[in-house]
């Protein structure tokens, strides 16, 4: 028999709503906790206190503002406005701690020169832990969180091989203005016979193959009028910084991967296939001057110049 | 009894139910359609051009939203990431709009401008090829599939139905010359769809490929336009504030 669906006779007297369901299912009516009655009473006048500090109701086409106030600087006058997020966030820009803080330091950085900021311990330290969020945040997407780069497409910024120059100045101008290097496509200039021979030559520019007979029509090539890559690569083929035209007598490949290449007809081949199409508008580094505060790009700079390869 | 009779009447409790929930939300925002300040006034923001609505439904149907928020927040840490918090005028013109809350990824409401189209076609078609720790998934398809632009011109009309300005009339062009210019007044034309798409993809060519129009295209040149609409350095920082 199901006793315990039954109020027992012996139970102390507990009130119940007085609702019965299927006959005898009866419902308790027990006193909410006391604790528990008094938070809820604490909510309402939380609740209530809250419409008068904070925006809060809307009245006509507009609301009431609540009587709390931010203090902001507007033309050099510290002013109190309405409280809300966005003149909290003004406030917390201009005289918050960490804003203050950072801004001293900002202040020391914009006014120096590169050479004193290198020179100074204190200023490198807030230029490294600066510069490695703005970089994790604006820069490692195409050059890797460590600059390292991806072969072929975004440059090495961690090496000592620099197409458009590796001093702090050079690298500044490389973020304001952006770069965006250019070598026709030599697909339609050079024969095939040609473009092996000219690779050829490449290679012995940085010691892959040794220079002798087998690289002359290619030293034709590059430095004559047919192929003209002296013009940009320089006779010697260290390149020009004011060109980003890459230097091809060090170990430092940008475009091609030839270290992955095992063999050196494979290195020639690669070569070859990129002498053929060149590179054409498409090699992007953009400029940050309308992203990144002035401070922020030289401290970038700063950054930069000190992941390993620094001139 | 009444409390019993409510009590025992399940369709009478769930229609008195959902009177009681739907107040807090009444409350909360019927009021943001008559308060004038709901929607910041600013220059510059525009319905999308043929081409980049497309790529903004791509977005929407490769489901970008559920890791990507486009919302940045008035706090100082995002400020310091992203830039300037987004604005309520900003997505006047997205239906659905893509504010989103889930970062897996980070937001994308100003990634206009900050990197090449290069390096979104590399990005989207293979992620780990440019940053080898992410766990985004790979989009080959994008550049794979031809744009199906057949359509635009409906979509277009659509979006009008719900306040969108695309023109149809002589009326409305005018008006978008006279907001826009005529040279975006033109992209805005319904009547135009299919040829200002076409010549977008032609001169700005986002996908990299010559001759053809791939789904890539559309993503891209949407990607490329996103908070990019508003010259914040016309504004002074209070300027937003007042309409909080
Ligand atoms: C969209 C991808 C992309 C982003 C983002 C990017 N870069 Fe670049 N960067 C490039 C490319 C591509 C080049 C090579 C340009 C060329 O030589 O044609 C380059 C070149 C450079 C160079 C010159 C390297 C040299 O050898 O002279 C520096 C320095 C540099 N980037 C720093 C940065 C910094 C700092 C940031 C972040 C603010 C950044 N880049 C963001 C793509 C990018
Ligand atoms: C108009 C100037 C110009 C001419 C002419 C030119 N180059 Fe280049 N070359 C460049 C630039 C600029 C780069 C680097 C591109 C970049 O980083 O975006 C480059 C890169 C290279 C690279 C890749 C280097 C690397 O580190 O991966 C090779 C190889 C090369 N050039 C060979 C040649 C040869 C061979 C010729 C002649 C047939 C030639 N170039 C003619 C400007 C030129
Ligand atoms: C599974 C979650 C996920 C999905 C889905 C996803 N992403 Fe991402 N996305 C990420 C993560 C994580 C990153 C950061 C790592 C990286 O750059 O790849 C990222 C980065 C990005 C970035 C670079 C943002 C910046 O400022 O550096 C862009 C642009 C982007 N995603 C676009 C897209 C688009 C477009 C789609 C839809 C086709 C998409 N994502 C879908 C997770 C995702």
């Amino acid at each position: 028999m199901s006793d315990q669906n039954k109020v027992k006779p012996t139970a102390p007297a507990v009130q119940t709503t007085g609702h019965a369901w299927d006959g005898d299912l009866q419902e308790y009516n027990n006193p909410l906790p006391r604790w528990w009655l008094w938070s809820f009473y604490g909510t309402v006048v939380f609740a209530v206190l809250y419409w008068f500090m904070f925006p809060a109701w809307p009245v006509g086409d507009g609301w009431t503002r609540g009587v709390t106030t931010a203090s902001v600087i507007e033309q050099g006058q510290t002013v109190d406005r309405p409280w809300n997020t966005r003149y909290q966030l003004i406030a917390e820009m201009q005289t918050g701690d960490a804003a203050l803080r950072q801004r001293a330091y900002a202040e020391q950085i914009s006014s120096a020169s590169f050479q004193e900021i290198l020179d100074n311990p204190e200023m490198m330290a807030f230029a490294r832990s600066v510069g490695r969020g703005l970089f994790g945040d604006n820069c490692a997407a195409c050059h890797g969180s460590g600059g390292q780069g991806v072969v072929g497409l975004f440059p090495n910024l961690a090496d000592d091989a620099w197409l458009w120059g590796g001093t702090p100045e050079r690298i500044h101008e490389t973020l304001i203005q952006g770069r965006n290097g250019y070598m026709p496509a030599f697909g339609g200039v050079l024969n095939p016979s040609q473009l092996t021979d000219v690779s050829e030559y490449v290679l012995s520019l940085s010691g892959l193959t040794q220079p002798g007979e087998a690289v002359e029509p290619g030293r034709e090539i590059f430095q004559g009028p047919i192929g003209g890559c002296y013009t940009c690569h320089t006779p010697e083929g260290t390149g020009l910084q004011s060109l980003g035209s890459a230097n091809l007598t060090d170990a430092i490949w940008t475009l091609v991967d030839l270290p992955a290449e095992a063999s050196t007809e494979a290195k020639r081949d690669a070569l070859s296939a990129f002498i053929a199409k060149g590179v054409q508008g498409n090699r992007v580094m953009p400029g940050w001057s309308d992203r990144l505060s002035p401070t922020d790009l030289k401290l970038l700079a700063v950054y930069t110049h000190q992941l390993g390869g620094g001139q | 009894m009444r409390h019993e009779q409510i009590e025992t009447n399940s369709g009478l409790l769930i229609a008195l139910t959902l009177v009681v929930i739907s107040i807090g939300g009444l409350v909360e925002i019927v009021p943001l359609f008559y308060i004038e300040e709901t929607i910041e006034e600013v220059e510059g923001v525009r319905p999308y051009t043929p081409l980049e609505l497309l790529g903004k439904d791509i977005y929407q149907r490769e489901g970008c939203y559920l890791c990507h928020s486009q919302m940045i927040r008035p706090f100082r840490d995002e400020w310091l990431r992203y830039g300037h918090y987004s604005l309520a005028a900003e997505s006047r013109y997205d239906h659905p709009f893509q504010w989103g809350s889930k970062r897996t990824g980070p937001d994308l409401a100003r990634l206009g401008g900050k990197y090449s189209d290069a390096w979104h076609v590399q990005h989207l078609t293979a992620p780990r090829s440019v940053v080898p720790e992410s766990i985004m998934p790979n989009y080959p398809w994008l550049l794979e599939n031809d744009l199906d632009y057949s359509d635009v011109a409906d979509r277009m009309r659509a979006l009008r139905k719900v306040g969108v300005p695309y023109s149809a009339t002589d009326e409305g062009y005018r008006a978008n010359v006279e907001r826009h210019g005529p040279e975006l007044a033109d992209q805005l034309d319904i009547a135009q769809a299919e040829d200002s798409l076409l010549a977008q993809a032609k001169s700005a060519n986002f996908d990299g490929l010559a001759g053809r129009i791939t789904e890539m295209e559309a993503l891209v040149a949407y990607l490329q336009v996103l908070g990019t609409m508003v010259d914040f350095s016309q504004y002074d920082e209070g300027y937003f504030a007042e309409f909080r």
